[in-house]
């Protein structure tokens, strides 16, 4: 009897390894989410400056982006100026950060997709490095209180953006503690 | 009056000596900030490299961030130096790098909690197996020697026959 | 028309490996030799119909043939015939093929040398290599097929992933291929002696020579292996610990523990039970090996595509050691040593040192290896296990092994005294510590290095000292001169002192890694047009930027000049290829081989217009020795394996 113990110790190692189907080695989950968003600031293309502290009680999508990325930024830059133009009367910022790109590529990516919200290299990396980006497109979503929400990793789908924004448009704009409670705030 | 003018009086009788000393103390100042500088620049050289080899380049396949070639790793060890010139120790540099990617950006994991696992197995694997391997070869000898065929050896018998039954067809 | 050709022929195979699995078994149970024979030739049909298939795809390879979806994946109409060929296995469905190719071949041998003298063993034999091949048509029929049709048909290939476009890539990956189906054939020989119940010492013989030779084409794979990534990948390194290499070091160390320790069994017919356990071992971490490249659940450099394929390889996984271990268990009692160990200061001793240092080593490196995985299981957190702590732990059991390796030939088996022990000891012992205080001495203080140099110059002591001795030995008894008496030492005694060769080799190839690992040089810096980089002894000044075109790519070199001194010493061209797909450009390094250093040039970034460019310069100490050590270890293997005249004049004359 106990002999067969020991065939029978083989099947544990079998099982986690057939676990590592599950699991994407390739997806890294960030340990931002929930957290205040690391503040930056832009100088934009058409040389305005951005702040992301300015931005603080509207809903702000935070995607990094580069003309080199094919095709996933490609696919999904039309879906962020279509967020952009149908949600910016709504207290949401769409706001672009270019990435290890040349200024002459990024615009013609830009004039490509017509943006017309925000967008700014990251010279240096700083602003991908403070976001623990580690392969574009990423795109974030920060919510009123200035804390990231969301993060995706990939283009970016128009169901899954607009289904973000809806529900955190619906939150307060209070800094308050619990991250999904509503409270009378102004 | 007086005071000053015997100061001056005082530093007059002995301007090359003065020179002469303040020569030599910059001098010396020189050469200790020619030593002592590039040491401290060469010493911080190897700071940033000791931490990026610690760190992995998030969008290499495992390689760390001292070794990869990619944009974003440059931009780490720049990220790195600044820190460091800034006055951030090691720790702190490293510290900032787990919270915007979580444990998975250090290159081998953190001594604590469950993945004393990993570092503790290779030690008391290898002690284990020593204690175990001597338990077995006292147990081996202690065993009642084989009678009679002990003095040769199977193995070598086996041979033997093998040859002469090659031999015989 | 090939396309079909090459499924008919995989499905046919697959069916005649089946039948020769089957009719093996049952031939064998009945004492059927009509069945048997059946079984063999099914054997011999399946290595023909095998070799259709890999032809065929060579032949859609050569012909720039895209109607076949590998063909256009893998292949170009500029490529040169040598890396349409080799687009043979520069992606997963047509490696399978290679493998299974090997496969059959091998087993297609091993039938028709050993049929007629093992009729015990070889049905089981047969029946455990055509079992194996079946799966790996099987894998090539369902999730993988390399003769996938592919409407419309492209007009260009798109040829091979751009990191392979190297010599280097007609040579590593059959290196590796036939060490790992190497040891499929021992592995086979170990099931069917624990079928059997029986384990003569042909078997022993013949399971022996087939390991080492697998063992070699591993070695020289790895090593070889090495030398790709230092010169193509571009990061200045040779092993990075990445998962992949892991899966190829892990069945080395597993063999070369099994090597060794299967001497004790020829010697003293003893741990018969652990030798078997070895060599399935070795052979699991080989099926280990190709699932984990091939299931995508590790992060790695090599990784080919996932998919369905990994369930398959889990599944092969799950069925050999579920298997081998039931038989292990079960049968292992009729298999007891009749030997034992007589003194702790003997070689059977060593041997077991030895393995108990390469064995673990052989799981910390699994551990490592499948740890993120554990650690996501169990904590839900995602961490690296990376270079860093590899290397803490291979450094010490590294040392071991060295140390074992100088003293273990020279201790007698079955026991020796202290004092001869001592007396073959003192000489290489004093050299080697010798050599440790001068490295001290020169100005080298890291414990690791200098403990490595001092063990690898013991271990050389200990080499020159037995060759030395052999050969007065000679000269003494039978009036050689000192080369005819070298000439009778290989031939009458090639496994003591092959073996001793490969240990030098060991030796070199430790202190190369020491050296540049402890002593690399390197700086990067941007410069300007006619600035200088000093490194190491050498001025790196930046002269300008030169394009090209290739069929595939863009590349931009940088023309540097290297003064030495002041003095223009030559012209390094790195450079940076730009693939169409690629975001990240492939490096195209430049380097300077010596013996003392080489020189290594990587581009960085660099203007448009090359008023600057970033350059990162190495200075790597004695990488040459690693390969020269690699060259030395296949040259000792080589010597060790010849085939002597005859078995029993050879093994007569043997020296322990």
């Amino acid at each position: 009897m106990k002999k067969v113990l020991v065939p029978l110790s083989v099947v544990p190692l079998l099982l986690l390894l057939a676990y590592g189907f599950w699991t994407d080695p390739r997806n890294v989950p960030s340990p931002l989410i929930a957290k205040p968003a690391p503040p930056f600031a832009l100088t934009l293309f058409d040389g305005e400056h951005l702040k992301l502290e300015g931005l603080r009680g509207k809903v702000v999508v935070v995607n990094f982006w580069a003309s080199w990325c094919f095709p996933a930024c490609y696919e999904e830059a039309p879906v962020l100026e279509a967020a952009w133009r149908a949600y910016k009367d709504k207290d949401v910022v769409v706001v672009g950060v270019n990435v290890q790109d040349t200024e002459k590529a990024a615009k013609e990516f830009m004039d490509r997709f017509q943006f017309t919200f925000p967008n700014g290299p990251d010279p240096g990396g700083k602003i991908s490095i403070d976001y623990g980006v580690y392969g574009i497109p990423e795109t974030f979503v920060l919510d009123k209180a200035g804390r990231i929400a969301y993060k995706h990793v990939g283009a970016v789908t128009a169901g899954v953006l607009s289904a973000q924004l809806e529900s955190l448009l619906q939150q307060a704009p209070r800094a308050s503690d619990s991250k999904g409670g509503h409270d009378r705030g102004s | 009056m007086t005071v000053g003018r015997r100061k001056w009086e005082v530093e007059q009788r002995r301007p090359s000596r003065t020179r002469r000393r303040g020569a030599i103390h910059l001098g010396m100042l020189m050469l200790v900030m020619s030593v002592v500088f590039p040491l401290g620049a060469a010493s911080l050289e190897k700071q940033v490299q000791q931490i990026a080899t610690e760190l992995r380049c998030p969008v290499c396949q495992g390689l760390s961030v001292a070794d990869s070639p990619s944009q974003m790793a440059n931009q780490m060890r720049d990220l790195i130096r600044e820190r460091l010139e800034a006055g951030e120790s090691p720790e702190a540099v490293k510290a900032y790098f787990v919270e915007r990617y979580g444990e998975w950006i250090l290159l081998a994991p953190k001594k604590e909690g469950f993945n004393l696992l990993v570092w503790l197995f290779p030690f008391l694997g290898l002690a284990g197996g020593a204690v175990g391997l001597l338990v077995v070869l006292k147990r081996w000898r202690q065993r009642p020697a084989t009678t009679g065929r002990a003095s040769v050896d199977p193995a070598y018998l086996e041979k033997v026959r093998r040859e002469m039954a090659q031999d015989q067809s | 028309m090939t396309a079909q050709l090459g499924n008919i022929a995989l499905w046919i195979g697959l069916v005649v490996a089946l039948y020769g699995a089957a009719a093996a078994v049952f031939g064998r149970r009945r004492q059927s030799g009509v069945l048997l024979e059946s079984a063999y030739t099914a054997v011999l049909v399946h290595c023909a119909l095998v070799s259709i298939a890999l032809l065929s795809l060579e032949y859609a390879l050569i012909t720039s043939d895209f109607t076949i979806e590998y063909v256009a994946f893998n292949s170009s109409r500029n490529y040169s015939v040598w890396y349409k060929i080799a687009g043979l296995w520069g992606a997963l469905e047509g490696s399978l093929l290679l493998w299974a190719w090997m496969q059959a071949v091998l087993a297609a041998q091993v039938v028709l040398m050993y049929r007629r003298k093992h009729r015990d063993f070889i049905p089981y034999v047969s029946a455990v290599l055509m079992g194996i091949s079946a799966f790996f048509l099987l894998v090539m029929l369902i999730p993988a097929n390399p003769f996938e049709t592919h409407f419309p048909v492209p007009a260009e290939g798109r040829g091979l992933n751009p990191l392979l476009e190297d010599t280097s890539m007609l040579v590593h990956p059959l290196l590796l291929y036939s060490g790992y189906v190497g040891f499929t054939v021992p592995y086979a020989f170990a099931m069917a002696a624990l079928m059997t119940g029986r384990l003569s010492e042909e078997w022993l013989y013949i399971t022996r020579r087939w390991a080492v030779t697998a063992w070699v084409f591993l070695t020289s794979g790895i090593i070889y292996g090495g030398w790709w990534s230092y010169h193509v990948l571009g990061w200045g390194g040779y092993w990075a610990w990445d998962p992949v290499e892991n899966a190829s070091i892990m069945p080395w160390l597993a063999g070369t523990a099994y090597i060794h320790s299967v001497m004790t069994q020829e010697k003293r017919g003893m741990l018969k039970v652990w030798n078997l356990t070895l060599i399935s071992l070795t052979f699991a971490l080989v099926i280990f090996g190709t699932f984990l490249t091939r299931s995508g659940i590790l992060n790695s450099v090599h990784a080919f595509t996932q998919g369905a394929v990994g369930y398959f390889f889990l599944a092969l996984l799950a069925v050999i050691l579920l298997s081998t271990v039931t038989l292990l268990t079960y049968r292992a009692d009729q298999l007891r040593t009749e030997g034992a160990v007589d003194s702790f200061l003997s070689r059977e001793s060593a041997f077991l040192f030895n393995n108990l240092l390469l064995i673990t080593l052989c799981f910390t490196v699994f551990l490592g290896t499948v740890f993120p995985l554990l650690a996501e299981a169990v904590r839900g957190v995602k961490v690296s296990v990376g270079a860093p702590y590899f290397n803490y732990v291979a450094a010490p059991l590294g040392l071991g092994l060295l140390f074992l390796m100088g003293v273990g030939p020279v201790i007698p088996w079955r026991g020796g005294s202290w004092g001869s022990v001592r007396r073959n000891l003192m000489g290489p012992g004093i050299v080697g510590l010798a050599a440790g205080g001068v490295t001290f001495v020169f100005g080298i203080r890291g414990p690791w290095v200098v403990a490595t140099y001092a063990l690898a110059v013991f271990v050389s002591a200990i080499v020159v000292q037995e060759y030395y001795r052999g050969i007065r030995a000679r000269q003494r008894t039978a009036g050689e001169g000192p080369l005819r008496a070298l000439g009778q030492l290989f031939s009458r005694n090639r496994r003591r002192y092959g073996g001793f060769i490969v240990h030098l080799g060991v030796a070199l190839l430790a202190i190369g890694i020491a050296s540049s690992s402890a002593f690399q040089m390197e700086r990067e810096k941007m410069l300007n047009k006619g600035e200088v980089l000093d490194v190491g002894g050498y001025q790196v000044r930046f002269d300008r930027l030169a394009g090209s075109e290739g069929p595939t790519h863009v590349k931009v070199q940088g023309i540097f000049t290297i003064l030495n001194d002041r003095h223009e010493v030559g012209h390094m061209r790195p450079g940076l290829r730009f693939y169409e797909r690629q975001q990240e450009p492939i490096a195209e390094v430049d380097y300077w081989i010596g013996l003392k250093e080489d020189l290594y040039l990587i581009l960085g970034s660099f203007d448009r217009e090359g008023s600057w460019a970033v350059v990162k310069v190495l200075v790597n100490p004695m990488v040459s020795w690693i390969w020269i050590g690699g060259i030395i270890m296949a040259l000792g293997t080589l010597i060790a394996l010849w085939p002597a005249r005859s078995r029993f004049a050879a093994s007569a004359g043997e020296k322990p």
